[in-house]
């Protein structure tokens, strides 16, 4: 085998988990197996997978992004709020997304000019937004907004079998994927994660790279809240508690290092699908939501042993 | 202590690095180990301090087989190394480096004053006396890491040294103290094996010399019965020509023009004018602040006085970013830290600095990439399998072509080149040498920083001679000497 076929089955160790996960699923549970569930699963995912995307770009380049949960939260509040008094849904839609990529940009301008660790500025950010969403809605969920175009957005399907949010992430994922894989921004973000020093006297604006990822990052953590917001037909200001470490742990199960430099969006797909297979898998089989966080942990901690140990 | 490894073999994957290589060592002699980049000498010296493990081969010390299984078994038969790439740890202080894993102890608890005082000793030993053994390793310019590292495989008092490109980032007075450091030894009976590109420092100080060429055994002579010109031929195989090649190229109109350059207190009062086709050479000791002209220039550091005009246009360069743009290029001293990504490709570093120039609208266009970096590969004759390899890989010599490559999809109005040669070998000098040439033909301004003085003064059309932080003259590299430049460097007359 060439260390290029080893790196490449290296690689598709995530892809094949899934595989492994979902066909042991399928013997045990005969639901599992039928197109109604798999679109269930996908559903599912696809919140976790969008804010995954823009957390793989943030890890990719040696940050953390703690705060798209609170960004998801907020985002939602004020769609929803704008929504209830009377705003075009679209503007409203527009508005909570732009204000996710504005908090986005805010963790950036933080980290990069104020030289504050991504950690930390991400935690202010995270209490500070999710003490904003509780002021902003007064603590209660906000509803009795419609709109039949919103609903869509989340809660629609197309041919009355793909649901809508699955067509988001698939677009996104086509999107990130070609954005890592083809562009220029791609290429810095790999490499300012991998040296930044080296990245900077490169001529690449590694300034720049920190506040336009935490941007993006931000983006899709309030995109997944419309999503959200549209699915439940309500905004909780307490919602996307913890969906950082879901997210996390989907870039890492995928491959991507913590330290940096190296990754790539397919495996976070394959990351945030693993888990949500193991979700769905576990409910069918009625095994208690307790021991469902100890096995889903678990396998978490195997697949990135099995990674390193791949590598040595 | 008679070391002999016979018929050594080790391979990476499918990569044959070594093939059935000998080499022998007595003690109290100096051996150098010379090869081309990539001979594979650094793999040889790493399978006897234990760091790999020779696939087939045998090792007798003293005529007794002996199997070194990992490093610390190394170390236990008295074996030590100086590695090429400077392993120290950034966020620690030098003693803490220096004693790394033996730290001087009292009743369990490091015992930091002792620490301090032997660190002390052993950096006054090597030259480095001024270095603070509770500074950050990491702040230190990367010769006095070169001379951390030199102290801290001496602190071993090892039986048989290996130096494996120690001087590569060392300018003439810590090589000298090097030498006296290493002739000490010998006399008492250590074995050193010395690896270097530099070919006087070999006549200069070794007993006999083994040739690697390709992975497997040249030769071996004994120094006071060979030449240049035959070790050249054992390394590659053929002549390699003009050592120097010379450079037809007249210069042109002004292009830098520097005056009255200062920085947050390394340098002050440095002017200087570069023309079109012109190479500047700069030497000096370390700490001169050499380096420090070329980051000043390049916006790393802040101007704080001081004009630098280019084309006749004031530059106002706060930043690596706006000096690119502005058409400065700068080929970084330390490729590790500052040069390269090493978990990125080859490709991808090659073209980390113009893939403006392969994308439009943003996008890459990979087959204009591809065919850009395979034209670099083999105008530098860049070693490597192929550029999708991690430019970690490659060896030493070969990433510091990489380093190169990256500006020269785009040739820049002004090109600082810090150490360019820095552990490439014979041959790769010379295509290097090549390079600049061209480039010099083709109008860029060259201001080149080198510890090698051979190297300053053959490439050089003028030469500013740093002292201190101030500058100590401009010499005509035409009737200047080692000696005269010694003499600046060092503060004399
Ligand atoms: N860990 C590794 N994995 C794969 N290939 C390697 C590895 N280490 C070295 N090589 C390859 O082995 C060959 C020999 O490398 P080595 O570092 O021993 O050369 P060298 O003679 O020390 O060269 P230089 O003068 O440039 O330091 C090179 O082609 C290099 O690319
Ligand atoms: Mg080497």
């Amino acid at each position: 085998m060439t260390p290029q076929q080893k790196a490449t089955l290296q690689k598709l160790g995530p892809f094949i988990a899934l595989l492994i996960v979902s066909v042991g699923l399928s013997v045990m549970s005969p639901d599992f197996l039928t197109v109604g569930n798999l679109m269930n699963v996908l559903r599912q995912v696809s919140i976790n997978a969008l804010i995954a995307f823009g957390m793989t770009l943030v890890i990719l380049l040696g940050g953390i992004d703690l705060s798209v949960g609170s960004i998801l939260a907020v985002s939602s509040v004020l769609t929803a709020m704008l929504m209830k008094a009377g705003c075009d849904p679209l503007l409203a839609t527009l508005i909570g997304i732009a204000i996710g990529a504005l908090m986005g940009s805010i963790n950036g301008l933080v980290i990069a000019k104020g030289k504050v660790a991504p950690f930390i500025a991400t935690l202010g950010m995270m209490t500070v937004l999710r003490g904003l969403s509780l002021v902003f809605s007064n603590g209660s969920p906000i509803t009795g907004f419609h709109s039949d175009f919103f609903s869509l957005l989340g809660g629609g399907y197309i041919a009355g079998l793909m649901p809508i949010p699955v067509v988001w992430t698939l677009l996104m994922f086509g999107v990130f994927w070609f954005v890592l894989k083809k562009t220029v921004f791609g290429r810095h973000v790999y490499a300012t994660g991998g040296n930044a020093e080296a990245a900077r006297l490169s001529g690449v604006k590694t300034d720049r790279m920190q506040i336009g990822v935490y941007t993006l990052s931000g983006t899709m953590a309030a995109m997944a809240g419309v999503v959200l917001t549209s699915r439940l037909n309500s905004a909780q200001p307490t919602a996307g508690a913890g969906y950082e470490l879901d997210a996390i742990a989907a870039v890492v199960l995928g491959g991507t290092s913590l330290t940096g430099g190296r990754g790539w969006i397919f495996g976070t797909l394959v990351g945030a699908l693993l888990i949500g297979v193991l979700n769905n898998g576990l409910n069918l089989m009625g095994v208690s939501s307790f021991y469902q966080q100890v096995i889903k942990g678990v396998v978490i901690l195997l697949a990135v042993l099995l990674d390193r140990a791949g590598k040595k | 202590m008679q070391i002999t490894m016979r018929g050594i073999s080790k391979a990476f994957g499918p990569v044959r690095v070594l093939e059935g290589v000998d080499f022998t060592l007595a003690a109290g002699e100096i051996h150098a180990l010379m090869g081309e980049n990539g001979a594979g000498k650094s793999t040889l010296m790493k399978i006897l301090c234990g760091v790999y493990q020779a696939d087939a081969g045998t090792l007798t010390i003293d005529g007794a087989p002996v199997t070194i299984r990992n490093t610390t078994d190394a170390e236990a038969l008295g074996i030590a190394i100086i590695h090429q790439e400077l392993n120290l740890i950034p966020q620690l202080s030098v003693m803490e480096n220096l004693f790394l894993g033996r730290e001087p102890q009292r009743l369990g608890i490091v015992d930091s004053r002792r620490m301090r005082a032997e660190a002390s000793e052993w950096l006054a030993l090597v030259g480095a006396g001024q270095i603070d053994p509770a500074a950050e390793a990491g702040s230190l310019s990367i010769g006095q890491q070169q001379l951390v590292e030199i102290a801290k495989a001496l602190s071993l008092n090892a039986q048989v040294l290996i130096m494996d490109e120690p001087t590569a980032a060392l300018t003439e007075r810590e090589i000298e103290t090097l030498f006296a450091i290493m002739a000490d030894l010998k006399n008492r009976g250590v074995a050193i094996v010395y690896v270097s590109h530099r070919m006087e420092e070999i006549f200069a100080v070794c007993d006999r010399i083994s040739v690697l060429r390709d992975g497997r055994f040249a030769g071996e002579r004994v120094i006071a019965q060979t030449g240049f010109d035959e070790i050249v031929r054992l390394m590659v195989g053929r002549e390699i020509g003009d050592r120097f090649p010379r450079r037809a190229a007249q210069p042109g109109a002004l292009r830098l023009q520097v005056r009255e350059l200062a920085d947050d207190g390394n340098i002050a009062g440095i002017s200087f004018e570069v023309r079109a086709g012109e190479v500047l050479g700069v030497a000096g000791l370390m700490g001169a602040g050499r380096s420090e002209i070329l980051k000043t220039l390049f916006g790393v550091n802040r101007k704080t006085h001081g004009d630098i005009v280019l084309d006749g246009v004031a530059l106002q360069a706060s930043n690596p970013a706006a000096a690119i743009a502005a058409g400065i290029g700068f080929v970084t001293e330390d490729r590790k830290s500052q040069g390269l990504v090493l978990g990125m490709s080859v490709r991808e570093n090659a073209t980390l600095v113009h893939l403006d120039e392969y994308a439009s609208a943003g996008i890459v266009n990979s087959r204009a990439e591809r065919a850009a970096v395979n034209q670099l590969i083999a105008d530098l004759h860049i070693r490597t399998r192929d550029a999708e390899l991690d430019v970690k890989s490659l060896s030493g010599g070969n990433q510091q072509k990489v380093v190169f490559a990256k500006w020269l999809a785009q040739p820049p109005k002004v090109l600082l080149l810090d150490e360019p040669t820095r552990g490439v070998d014979v041959g790769g000098k010379a295509e290097i040498y090549h390079i600049i040439n061209r480039l010099a033909a083709a109008g860029t301004a060259i201001v080149m920083v080198s510890s090698e003085l051979p190297e300053v003064l053959a490439m050089s059309d003028r030469i500013l001679v740093m002292h201190q932080g101030r500058q100590a003259g401009v010499f005509d590299a035409a009737t200047a000497t080692q000696e005269s430049i010694m003499t600046a460097a060092t503060g004399g007359n």
